[in-house]
Formats: structure tokens, sequence, C-alpha cells
């Protein structure tokens, strides 16, 4: 079975840590990433930019485009895409596609920081 | 990471928001700052026994509200008492009902208020990034006194007195209507911009000093722009000083010299901050609605796009310029307009566009740092070694003279056309 692990902490938390700390908490991370991908039970890590640069794209046929990240707490997170887009128009370009296609919710765009493609076996 | 490093983060996040509840609360910056002083001890001693609140905000306020209800009625034959509501509800109030309370709506502006209140008018520059760092970011005064070069009672002195100043001024505390909270975002942005300047332009304090400035005005920036995701400008603002923070690593060498954007070893640039400074760029340019931090962020992204030197698109820079140029007309922008227009069409077309500048900014270093290389790339070498004498006598610290300095050995040593100096 494959499981998916996601991240969550206060993001105003995260933004209060220095550079420093951020990389040493990295570099923690990256001691237990790099014995699960020894092992090769590791598929895509990725670490996604601050909400901040977050888009989100209503569901819905006339899909409407927002700043910012999905804020409802009644809608639960149900899968994510990785699509490799050469801009934030592409991007919304293929949410929108999505969203035409989904009854409610939003799709939320999260440029990716770090990616790590590694599959796991 | 340990308890006490959680709790300090949990700390240093939440105060500007506790800080702005309770000065919406009680209305007086000194109240709220003990209370919030009292509920952060709290927060040590009950945290770790009792483990991290859930919404650690909510908590510290809840606590500070109490202890200065409490203080207040100790003192209430000599103070005023605060709104009946207050003292009403405060002892049966639950953690949970007053988390509830604290909707965006409400806090975004009390956040606002507070970052607001350090940039009174009256108050020089200096005065409102100390009032900032000390009562937003909270700062020792030991701190910020290092980060510009006075002593501490000086420093203690200076933000008792800009304290006093914005005590007496009156600053509405209804929600604001949508021109004045423009007014407040616009004031508090540009707040925030000076006090990333202050660490990124190398004039005071030690190079760990200067990154931890930075690293705050970035850290506020993202908390305003969480508050208003929608903003343009505060997308532009945050991509700003990302995009510029980026370089941080590559813009000093090791004699503490500035290294020109040029001559930068790219290598060292952060990208993961690049990245996120060119989406946020993005972001903000599909609404069609630049002003000035935009502009100049799209600038920053384009340089920082380019693997090296050659490979900057000049064209979309002078663009970019020219757009700036129109949105806030100032010298200093046809300044550097003119470093695009010198790599498109050549040295003396630039000369062209600074010289009338000539009046307006006799007192700019970088004003004769430009013309003393676009002279010397058109060979008039001894009308350049003038602009770069002036320059020396202008630079504001020793890091621009000894980059005028290199200028200068480089003409004597050989007067092979150069590239020109552009801002690091």
């Amino acid at each position: 079975m494959l499981y998916s692990i996601l991240c969550y902490e206060s993001e105003a938390a995260r933004a209060a840590r220095s550079q420093q700390e951020d990389d040493a908490l990295m570099s923690r991370l990256a001691v237990v990433q790099q014995r699960l991908a020894a092992q090769g039970r590791l598929g895509p890590v990725a670490r996604l930019m601050p909400t901040t640069a977050a888009t989100t794209v209503m569901a819905g046929t006339r899909p409407v485009v927002l700043d910012g990240p999905f804020a409802e707490t009644k809608e639960q997170l149900f899968g994510f895409y990785v699509v490799d887009c050469a801009t934030l128009e592409e991007a919304i370009e293929v949410a929108r596609e999505l969203a035409r296609e989904k009854p409610a919710g939003a799709l939320e765009i999260r440029p990716i920081a770090r990616f790590s493609p590694m599959s796991a076996t | 990471m340990t308890d006490l490093a959680w709790i300090n983060t949990a700390l240093t996040s939440s105060r500007a928001q506790v800080l702005g509840a309770l000065l919406r609360y009680f209305r007086n910056l000194d109240t709220a700052e003990d209370a919030f002083q009292e509920a952060c001890l709290r927060a040590l001693k009950s945290w770790p026994l009792n483990g991290p609140p859930r919404d650690p905000a909510a908590w510290l306020i809840f606590v500070a509200r109490n202890f200065a209800v409490d203080e207040l009625r100790r003192r209430k034959k000599q103070e005023p008492l605060p709104p009946e509501d207050l003292v009403a509800d405060s002892d049966d109030d639950t953690q949970a009902a007053l988390a509830e309370r604290l909707d965006a709506s409400h806090y975004r502006d009390d956040i606002l208020r507070l970052l607001f209140i350090c940039c009174h008018p009256d108050l020089p520059v200096t005065q409102q990034i100390a009032l900032a760092l000390r009562i937003v970011s909270g700062l020792t005064v030991k701190e910020i006194a290092r980060a510009f070069l006075v002593t501490e009672s000086a420093m203690e002195q200076r933000i008792t007195r800009a304290k006093s100043r914005i005590a007496a001024a009156e600053v509405a505390f209804d929600a604001p209507g949508a021109v004045e909270r423009a007014a407040r975002l616009a004031a508090v942005a540009a707040m925030i911009y000076l006090l990333f300047n202050e660490g990124y332009s190398a004039s005071g304090g030690t190079v760990h000093v200067r990154v931890q400035l930075c690293e705050e005005a970035i850290r506020l920036a993202r908390m305003l722009l969480r508050l208003f995701p929608a903003e343009t400008e505060i997308m532009g603002l945050t991509a700003l000083l990302l995009l510029q923070h980026a370089r941080a690593a590559a813009r000093l060498d090791a004699e503490n010299n500035i290294v020109l954007l040029e001559d930068q070893d790219r290598r060292l640039w952060n990208r993961e901050l690049i990245a996120e400074g060119s989406a946020l760029v993005e972001k903000a340019l599909r609404h069609q609605h630049p002003g000035p931090y935009q502009v100049q962020a799209a600038i920053a992204a384009v340089h920082a796009q380019a693997a090296a030197p050659a490979d900057t698109d000049w064209a979309e820079i002078d663009r970019l310029y020219e757009i700036l140029e129109a949105l806030q007309p100032s010298p200093v922008v046809t300044l550097n307009r003119a470093v695009a227009i010198a790599k498109l069409r050549g040295p003396a077309q630039a000369l062209s566009m600074i010289e009338p500048l000539a009046a307006r900014l006799g007192g700019y270093f970088h004003f004769f740092g430009l013309k003393g290389a676009l002279l010397m790339q058109l060979g008039r070498l001894e009308e350049a070694r003038a602009a770069f004498d002036r320059a020396i006598a202008l630079a504001d610290t020793a890091a621009e003279a000894a980059h005028i300095r290199l200028h200068l050995d480089r003409l004597v040593q050989d007067s092979a056309p150069r590239d020109g100096m552009r801002a690091s």
C-alpha cells in the first residue's frame, strides 16, 4: 500500500525561524528521508512555498480564481497533482480544466519550493 | 526542536497578533506590552508542564487580557475603568470562546494598526524602524542599538521619546474603511521596506545583525501578505525583499567590499528565495495593476533569472524601468534605467540620458559612479577620473569607496572599455 504523509505546521511559526534554524531542520529531515530512500520506500517529496504564494481556483463550470490559499476548514484534502508548467497562468489553466469537472470544492495551486522525484519500488 | 526553542518561536510568531488585540482592548501601548510580557512569563512556566496550547495566540490573549483587567481593577481609584463589557465577561470567558472571536477580519486590522502606529509621519524614519523592531518584532533595546550602532541608553531614549509621541497621537480604533486601510497598508509597506534596507544597505552593524533585520522585514512582509492575500503591492513588496535577500551571500566579498551584480558568483544566490519571489511577482502582475513594488520586484526577478550577466534581458529591464518612471518619476529611477540603456544602445546614449540629472543628483554617489563608468567606456578618461573622485567623496560606506577605487585602479592599468557599473 502506498501512503501519503502530509506535513502541517503554523505558518507564522515557520516564518519566525531564521534561515539557519530552517536549514538545520531540513537537514535533520533529510537524514530520515535518505534512510527511507535507501530502503526503496520513498516516493516523491515536496516542500511547498508559503501560502502567500498560493492561488485558489474554485470548482464549478465557470471557475473563479482567487489569491491566497483555500482557507475553508469544512472541506478536507482529497488528493494532489504535481504538474510542470512554465508559468502560473499555465498552472491556473490546468486547475481550471480540473475545476470544471468537479461539482464542488476548490483547487489550490501552491508552487513547489523543493522537489525530489524519487519513486518507491 | 527543544521545548524552549518551540516556545520562543510561538511567542515571536504570536506577538503581533496578541499585542494588536490587546491594544484594541485597552487602547494603551504600555498596558498592552506589560500584559503581553506577563502572559509570556506564564507561558514559559505553563507550556513546558501542560504542553503547548492548540492556539498559542488565543492562549496569550486570554491570559494577558485577564492580567491587564486585574491590574486595572487594582488601580481603579487612580485610573478610569476599561469598557464595561470587557470587565463583565472577563471572568467566565473561556479560551475557546475567545478564540472564536479572533476571526481573521478582526485581527488583521489589529496587526495592521500595531504596525501603523509605528509609522507616525512626525517620527524620523530611523525612529519608525526602531519602534517597529521594539514593539512589533520584540527585539531588545540592546539588539536594536547594535543594529543602529548607537549606545543602548541612546536607543532607550530614542524609543521612549518615539513612544510618547505616538501615545499623544490619535489612532482610530474602529475597523478602518477601505480608503483608510489602503493608506495604512502603504505606510506600513514603506516602513517594512526601509527596515529591510537598513539591513541591506550595509551602513551599520555586523553581517549577522544586518541579516537579522532583513529576515525580520521579510517575516513582517509575509505576515502582512497572509492577512491581505489579494493586495498586489504587498505581493510586490514581499517579492522584492525575497529577491534582494536571495543575493545576500554574493553581495559582499571576504573583505566586506560590495560585489556588483554582474561580478557576483551566481551560485551563491539562494534559488529557493528567488523561486518564491518570482512566483509572487508573477501572481501580482496577473492583475495588471502594477505598482512601484511590483515593478521593482519584476526588475529584480529578471536579473535573478539570468544564469550569467550576459543573459540578462536588458530590453525587458528597460521596459520595466519605463513603467516605473511613469508610476514614480524620480531621477534615481532614470539613473537606473540609463544602465539598461547603456547595455542596449551604448554608453553615449546613456550618458546623454543622465547628464540632465546632474543638478538633482549632484550629491548622489551612484550618479558619479555610473557617470564615471560610462565616461571610461567612452575613453574620456580624465572626465571619468573626476567623476570617480567625486563618487569617492560621496560614498556612505568604506565598501562603496573601495569599489570606486577599484575602478580608478583599472583606469590606471588599462584604458580598454569596460562594462558600466550598476546597482548591486
